[in-house]
């Protein structure tokens, strides 16, 4: 599998480049959300407003008003958490372009409960106006930059950054609102979204040797959350619809999938893998993606569980976790 | 390596003070080496505010917590009895003892620290730092040794420290509550909203010491965002201002003597972020983390501690 590291840092670069109306508004984690080439690069379009997010949230819809187009970089924390009134009053209600790059999504980080953005898509799904992308690998932080083009209001996107693997294809980026189809099958449909994609592939080969044939499609548009594909293949799976993501399973993609199957009378079964409504802590991404049971093994037993028989399927059987280094040169803290 | 801990031989407090801030300085230093990172500016820049709020400042009881701690417990739940804080490394809770909040998180490392070198820790805990599994985590959370609030969201325990000199007031308790903060943490907006509810409630019984480094993440706070001065504003809101050297056990020690006026009192402790490791410089103007970018920067930084352990061992 192909590693690449600061993608974001690079891309966002040289996208803008042609591009003025593109400002980046940081809360002095400049390097640590990968803006600081982009602050290198146009020292005139970089706007540092200090760790006070609420400010610089607000000040972005100021921007936004005058045809600009703000990219607030922090963790995702400090945009749901620190500053949701102002990002509901002064950017969303007036449906302003706003983008708010948040990063470490989840238990991506060990920097524990204040760092980790576990009910961010919960939130930001509940907020009208709002767009919500998520990248899972390279090739869709490559793309996604583009896709924002065609929206005319505020987007939360949840983003990745440090070393990023590519699991999609380099001439297939993330198309909005369309699910990204990686595996075909009828007993089971699984939509993953984020980092539980990676994990989620690496059980595929040997569920399927197993003789589970699974629907796996990837999501990258959590609002609006009206893909066609995605409700076919929830009414056509043979045995119920599994989602798995990295966040709690109130309110996310797991529920975003509930809500169109009730809407539609899909009267099957629905497994959510993700945070059990629960706070985690600090510790590695592969620990807590273990202890949480957010990653393949996790999938296995809830295929297990929805198939009704063991699979005979253990950690040996998965493929290779790719481990991420605490202290890599690609990531400006151990955070 | 031997690390010595205050004896009732020292002959004075201020010596007690340097010479623990020294060692604080120089485990976090063995710390960074070891595993390649670690916050090293803040140990160089609070090293002695750490270890003057420990062994002299503050009026607080012994350690009623293990000098291992344990490991992680679960979050706080009402079907987790087991969860706990780290409250009791800063002893037990009384009405004639203060309080001691540690509020920028990331500074853990400095804490975990000066637990060892009082001996309220023992070394085997910051052996567990950022490991799986365990409560001495690298963002300290409020089970993390020797913290009692959850303030990885900088600018957060102020406020809370608010409530809790409230409600020490209404209790009619003698101890005071004493915060410590980073200088970042006044761009955010909560932390003078503190300052407001703070000299309207008039609690003087609350003392913030603030390590005034002048860094944050992305540099000099003057080039990310400028917060001074420091002293006029917030003696235009009304506390009573003390403008310290952070590297003098004296100056750090007199404002908590003086007596109550109905200010609350900060205490501003403008620190050198490269103090006792002058080449950290190399790195200015970012100083918020120190990772080795090559083995060979890695050797120099060795050799710097080697020659700090000389020096102390001499001492
Ligand atoms: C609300 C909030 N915003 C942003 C951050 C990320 N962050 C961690 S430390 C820090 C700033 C560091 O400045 P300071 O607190 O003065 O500490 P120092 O640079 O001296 O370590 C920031 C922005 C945070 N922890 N909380």
């Amino acid at each position: 599998m192909e590693i690449l590291s600061k993608i974001h840092a690079r891309n966002l670069v040289e996208w803008a480049k042609d591009r003025p109306e593109v400002l980046v508004l940081s809360a002095d984690l400049t390097s640590s959300t990968e803006a600081d080439l982009f602050q290198k690069a146009y020292p005139e379009r970089f706007f540092s407003f200090g760790l006070a997010e609420q400010n610089m949230m607000s000040a972005a819809g100021g921007l936004a008003r005058e045809g600009f187009l703000p990219f607030i970089h922090t963790f995702a924390v400090f945009i749901y958490r620190r500053a949701y009134d102002q990002l509901v009053d002064s950017v969303a209600y007036p449906n302003l372009p706003v983008r708010m790059v948040g990063f470490l999504p989840g238990i991506t980080t060990p920097g524990g409960i204040t760092h980790q953005a576990i009910e961010d898509v919960a939130l930001m799904r509940a907020v009208p106006n709002m767009t919500i992308l998520e990248v899972g690998d390279a090739t869709e932080i490559e793309s996604v930059l583009d896709v924002t083009l065609d929206i005319s209001g505020p987007i939360y996107l949840r983003m990745l950054r440090g070393e990023v693997p590519r699991l999609f294809a380099k001439n297939e980026p993330l198309k909005f609102n369309q699910a990204r189809v990686l595996s075909q099958g009828t007993d089971i449909t699984l939509f993953s979204s984020g980092i539980c994609t990676e994990e989620a592939m690496r059980a595929m080969a040997i569920l399927k040797q197993r003789g589970v044939s699974i629907q796996h499609m990837h999501i990258s548009t959590l609002k609006p959350f009206s893909d066609p594909a995605v409700l076919e293949a929830s009414a056509q799976a043979r045995m119920g619809v599994i989602t798995m993501e990295n966040h709690t399973i109130v309110g996310g993609l797991g529920s975003a999938v509930a809500e169109i199957m009730a809407d539609n009378g899909i009267g099957k079964k629905l497994k959510r893998i993700g945070l059990k409504d629960t706070f985690a802590h600090g510790a590695s991404r592969a620990y807590l993606m273990r202890e949480y049971e957010l990653d393949a093994l996790a999938l296995v037993q809830a295929v297990e569980e929805m198939v009704g028989h063991e699979l005979d399927i253990t950690e040996t059987d998965l493929q290779t976790v790719r481990l991420e280094a605490v202290h890599s040169i690609a990531k400006a803290e151990a955070l | 390596m031997t690390f010595s801990s205050p004896t009732a031989t020292e002959s004075t407090w201020q010596e007690i003070v340097y010479r623990i801030a020294n060692n604080i300085r120089l485990r976090v230093l063995e710390h960074t080496l070891k595993n390649n990172g670690g916050y090293m500016s803040q140990a160089c820049s609070a090293a002695e505010l750490f270890a003057a709020l420990y062994t002299k400042i503050m009026k607080i009881g012994p350690s009623e917590a293990p000098m291992v701690p344990p490991p992680f417990l679960g979050v706080p739940a009402s079907d987790n009895p087991h969860y706990q804080t780290g409250r009791g490394y800063n002893g037990p809770i009384a009405a004639n003892l203060d309080r001691f909040i540690f509020s920028p998180a990331h500074y853990a490392l400095v804490l975990y620290t000066v637990l060892i070198e009082v001996g309220r820790m023992s070394p085997e805990g910051l052996a567990q730092f950022n490991q799986d599994g365990s409560s001495v985590e690298m963002i300290g959370a409020e089970h993390s040794p020797g913290c009692e609030l959850t303030n990885g969201s900088l600018a957060q325990a102020i406020s809370q420290a608010v409530g809790i000199a409230l409600a020490r007031r209404i209790k009619g308790d003698s101890g005071r509550v004493f915060v410590m903060m980073s200088d970042g943490e006044f761009q955010e907006g909560q932390t003078w909203e503190a300052l407001e509810s703070m000299v309207h409630y008039k609690l003087d019984n609350m003392i913030v010491y603030v390590d005034v480094n002048g860094q944050c993440c992305d540099g000099k706070m003057c080039d990310v965002l400028n917060i001074e001065p420091l002293k006029p504003r917030m003696e235009a809101f009304g506390a009573r201002v003390f403008v310290v050297d952070a590297h003098d056990a004296d100056a750090l020690a007199a404002p908590a003597e003086v007596e109550p006026d109905g200010r609350p009192v900060i205490v501003l402790c403008y620190s050198d972020p490269t103090r006792g490791l002058p080449l950290l410089n190399t790195r200015a103007p970012k100083l918020h983390y120190l990772r080795f970018v090559s083995e060979d920067e890695r050797e120099t930084y060795r050799n710097e501690y080697e020659k700090m352990l000389v020096e102390l061992k001499g001492s």
